[in-house]
């Protein structure tokens, strides 16, 4: 509440109105920095995490020397990168170059703004949640495709290109896949999408819708079999080649943040959200995500990489009309029950 | 040594279809049909031989050049200071034919045979480069291995041939900015002018650093948008100077120097570089020894192939197979070093024989290994080959038809890929492959994803040759008795007698001397064929060792096979040829 609506209101209780808003606004405040650092530690974890679920998927051990079962390597890592030489190559355009990894940051931190850790757990209670989840992820695009053009050189170029196609092509179909459930519960709001789902998890209704998603996640999140605009065999390391130390690691935290969002959306729309028995929501929320993003780890141990004009085919000719069809079957399905 | 009927034959054809040429023919200890033929007359002979003749000779399978002015014993053949040396190969009539042209002079040429064999490019560069005989119409001539700053050509007998003998060197960082200058691509140098300015195209160097080409070498492709069109590969980054190396140390010395030729055959190396030094030397291998080789080559090409299957599921994007295949290659290091003492490298074949017997208990290292390797082979053909995606990406990409193959001078998995059932231990065998049963798995279309298939299937067929070792080792000797056998046998009496004793002595110092002759016979290596062309002139070293290496016709006809495809493509193709930097340069 306003100063202005105070006065509104008149002198009298002015005090403890003030205090109220104040309270509110230091509230707003916690729930801001419990999401920051919880997501900021989850995606910092998660370098160890799939580095250890990777190497139990390939009959290794991976980082366990640095703490407890190797949980501070993160830590270690972070030493490791801030000490490491900042380097800008002379051919790079300076401003961009720099830009380009805090976009990712903040386009995907921003994203979380709208996510429901429980039912009144949330920064902000948009009721255009949705459409800022995608405002936000197609910010991403910037960032990757700007690190590649700024920094001048020809395999930068090229994963730069190829993000810019990529990303944006699945951002239609991730848009698309959407529209299904935004039927079903009528809304665009997040907490209400949740909230719609008590009876049945929209996963059941719209599992293509979910298919869909799932892949353009994977386009979003550039991780393997769509990892095109890095393939480290082809392009050495596509747009982030000319990247080092802290620069590079944030690009590599983006990366573990936009896991994190896309598994967190992905609960959230299609698999019930925080909704859940015996246990709080913000545990049953947790649990969900850590399902999926151990998921796409898995997948990142067991697939190969399709070759770039096959991922395009596979979106435009496959995901699209299957968007389409589910979009119109499932608003047909809604008519025909209304009626 | 004598001169076989094959030779009778091709010297009756040719004197019939070239009345006038001159001929002399040479016998050689393999007895392949060697003539001498003048260097004006080779182009439209080898052309004959390719194509017209009653029995034709499609593959250029090596060619290259002896410098022979410090030679002592060339009893019968024409006067020559460098000799060109062709050899061609018939697979459909399973003939081999080696023409030989005498030069005179410092620094003699003669007229390139790219016209006939467009595969003869990098061989002639390479005998520029190494011997200084240059080749009149060369489309592009700079050095193939050597770097382009180097002076003189290493290969010719005045070049020493240990760095301490040169000066020293020093490198300025001006000098280093130099070098590096010129290892630069620039597109003029290869013919590309037009590519090069055209405002569409782009020149992106893959390597010589570069995490998909298994190596150092440098392939230069000019993309329009992300199509190739085009792709020049430059080699010599891993150049060691192998055939040098043969000249300086002794026949027995130089054998773990071959095991870094194709650094993944480990001992199959020693074979091929054995057979030709032991049909020099007369020896006869005892039978033991020969099955003992044939199983420590096959558990080599089981490793060479996983090593290959793994970093090939890598090259297209699958992370995890590499490690599963790391691990099984490390149980057959474990059994490699329990008979031999080493892991990749162990230099173990001997001359007529091997270096030890067989341990206690090697039987139930082999029986594990099979029961364990068997079923996960698999798995992983369900993993890599069964993947879609690695359909989507391999089939029909860098397929490459039998006869262009051929032309190619392309062998081994790569070349039954394609169709041709042609392995050489079922059609020349060798060290008694004749006494096993196996198949020759082939695939139809030639592309990367057969490449693969094929080798896939190959490590089944090794794993039945070893359990058939398993079943049927011979007992006896391991090494031959006969006086070249090195090292020498040490008999309870040796020591005893002044004669046998300075005999011992001297043939594990100085080492055996072997008498003057030439031979070459390629064997089935993890790559395809390999062969050692070894010239003794009757001393206790190689007067010439040629390295007739797999790797380099495969590398040489990457170009043909990446042309219009992606730079992914590339990626798959380097991936499915298999083959080692070290086994292109030597």
């Amino acid at each position: 509440m306003s100063e202005a609506a105070c006065h509104a209101l008149g002198l009298a209780g002015f005090g403890a109105l003030a205090t109220a808003a104040w309270a509110t606004v230091l509230y707003d405040l916690v729930i801001v920095l419990v999401v920051l650092v919880g997501v900021l530690s989850i995606a910092a974890g998660l370098t160890w995490f799939e580095r250890r679920l990777l190497s139990f998927f390939q009959d290794r051990l991976g980082p366990n020397r640095v703490g407890p079962a190797g949980l501070l390597q993160p830590l270690a890592d972070m030493v490791k990168m801030f000490f490491k030489e900042d380097w800008i190559p002379p051919f790079a355009d300076p401003a961009l170059f720099v830009l380009a990894p805090a976009i990712i940051i903040v386009s995907v931190l921003l994203a979380f703004v709208v996510v429901p850790v429980t039912g009144s757990f949330v920064i902000a209670d948009l009721n255009i949640g949705l459409l800022f989840f995608l405002a936000m992820s197609s910010l991403g695009v910037y960032s990757v495709a700007l690190a590649g053009w700024s920094s001048a050189s020809k395999y930068s170029v090229i994963g730069g290109l190829r993000a810019a196609a990529q990303m944006m092509s699945y951002e239609v179909f991730m848009g698309l896949a959407l529209t299904g459930v935004v039927l079903l519960s009528g809304s665009f709001d997040l907490n209400r999408i949740v909230a719609g789902q008590r009876g049945l998890w929209y996963v059941v209704p719209q599992l293509p819708g979910f298919l869909v998603f799932l892949l353009a996640g994977f386009a979003e999140m550039r991780r393997i079999p769509f990892d095109l605009v890095e393939a480290e065999s082809e392009l050495v390391a596509g747009y982030r080649t000319e990247y080092s130390g802290m620069k590079s690691g944030m690009f590599l935290v983006g990366e573990y943040l936009g896991m994190t969002l896309i598994s967190a959306l992905i609960v959230t729309i299609y698999f019930g959200g925080w909704l859940g028995p015996g246990l709080p929501g913000f545990v049953w929320f947790l649990i969900k995500i850590f399902i999926f993003i151990a998921f796409f780890i898995l997948v990142r141990a067991t697939l190969p990489r399709p070759r770039y004009d096959q991922l395009m085919d596979l979106g435009w000719k496959i995901l699209l009309p299957l968007c389409l069809v589910n979009l119109a079957v499932t608003g047909a399905i809604i008519l025909a029950v209304q009626r | 040594m004598g001169v076989a009927r094959e030779a009778v034959e091709v010297v009756g054809e040719l004197a019939a279809r070239f009345p006038g040429l001159e001929l002399t023919v040479q016998p050689t200890a393999d007895e392949i049909p060697t003539l001498w033929i003048a260097a004006e007359r080779a182009r439209e002979v080898i052309a004959h031989l390719k194509t017209e003749a009653a029995m034709t000779y499609p593959m250029l399978y090596d060619l290259t050049a002896i410098d022979e002015r410090e030679r002592s014993h060339r009893e019968g053949q024409p006067a020559s200071d460098f000799t060109v040396v062709y050899h061609l190969l018939s697979l459909e009539h399973n003939r081999d034919v080696r023409l030989k042209v005498a030069l005179l002079g410092e620094t003699p040429t003669l007229p390139t045979i790219t016209g006939v064999f467009p595969a003869a490019a990098w061989y002639e560069r390479e005998v520029w480069d190494l011997f200084g005989v240059g080749f009149d119409g060369l489309p592009v001539r700079p050095r193939l291995l050597m770097p382009p700053w180097w002076e003189g050509h290493p290969l010719r007998k005045e070049s020493t041939g240990r760095g301490t003998e040169r000066g020293r060197l020093t490198m300025s960082s001006e000098r280093a900015a130099e070098w590096q200058e010129m290892l630069a691509f620039r597109p003029e140098d290869w013919g590309l002018e037009e590519l090069a300015a055209d405002p569409e195209v782009m020149f992106l160097n893959v390597g010589p650093q570069h995490g998909g080409t298994h190596g150092v070498v440098h392939i230069a492709v000019g993309l329009r948008s992300e199509e190739i069109v085009s792709c020049v590969v430059q080699i010599g980054y891993h150049h060691r100077a192998a055939e040098k190396m043969g000249e300086r140390q002794t026949w027995h010395t130089f054998i773990p120097y071959t095991d870094r030729v194709d650094y993944l055959g480990g001992v199959v190396n020693n074979l091929a570089y054995l057979m030709s030094a032991e049909r020099l030397a007369g020896l006869e291998v005892p039978e033991r020894a020969q099955v003992i080789r044939v199983m420590l080559s096959e558990l080599y090409r089981i490793n060479s192939h996983l090593l290959f299957y793994g970093t090939f599921a890598q090259d297209i994007g699958a992370l995890s197979p590499v490690f599963y295949m790391f691990s099984d290659r490390e149980r057959i290091h474990d059994i490699t070093t329990a008979i031999t003492g080493a892991r990749m490298h162990p230099g173990w074949f001997r001359l007529g024989g091997v270096a030890d017997d067989l341990p206690d208990g090697w039987q139930e290292l082999i029986r594990d290994l099979i029961d364990y390797l068997t079923p996960r082979l698999d798995e992983y053909d369900a993993l890599v080959l069964g993947s879609r995606i690695t359909r989507a990406r391999t089939k029909g990409i860098g397929a490459l038809d039998t006869a262009t193959a051929i032309e190619w001078g392309v062998t081994g998995p790569n070349l039954r890929a394609g169709g041709l059932e042609w392995d050489f231990r079922k059609k020349r065998p060798y060290s008694g492959y004749e006494r096993f049963e196996f198949e020759v798995p082939i695939a139809d279309g030639g592309d990367s994803y057969d490449r693969v298939w094929v080798r896939s299937q190959e490590i089944r067929q090794s794993l039945r040759i070893i359990a058939q070792c398993l079943e049927q080792m011979p007992d006896g000797p391991i090494k031959s008795h006969q006086p070249l056998a090195a090292p020498p046998i040490k008999e309870p009496g040796t020591m005893h007698h002044i004669e046998t004793l300075i005999d011992h002595f001297l043939g594990v110092s100085w080492g055996p001397v072997i008498p003057p002759g030439e031979a070459c016979l390629g064997i089935e290596a993890t790559k395809g064929n390999n062969g050692y062309y070894l010239v003794s002139d009757g001393t206790e070293s190689a007067y010439r060792s040629r390295i007739r290496s797999p790797s380099f016709p495969h590398l040489q006809v990457l170009p043909l096979m990446a042309e219009h495809l992606m730079v992914p493509d590339l990626i798959t193709i380097l991936g499915s040829i298999d083959f080692v930097m070290a086994d292109v340069d030597r």
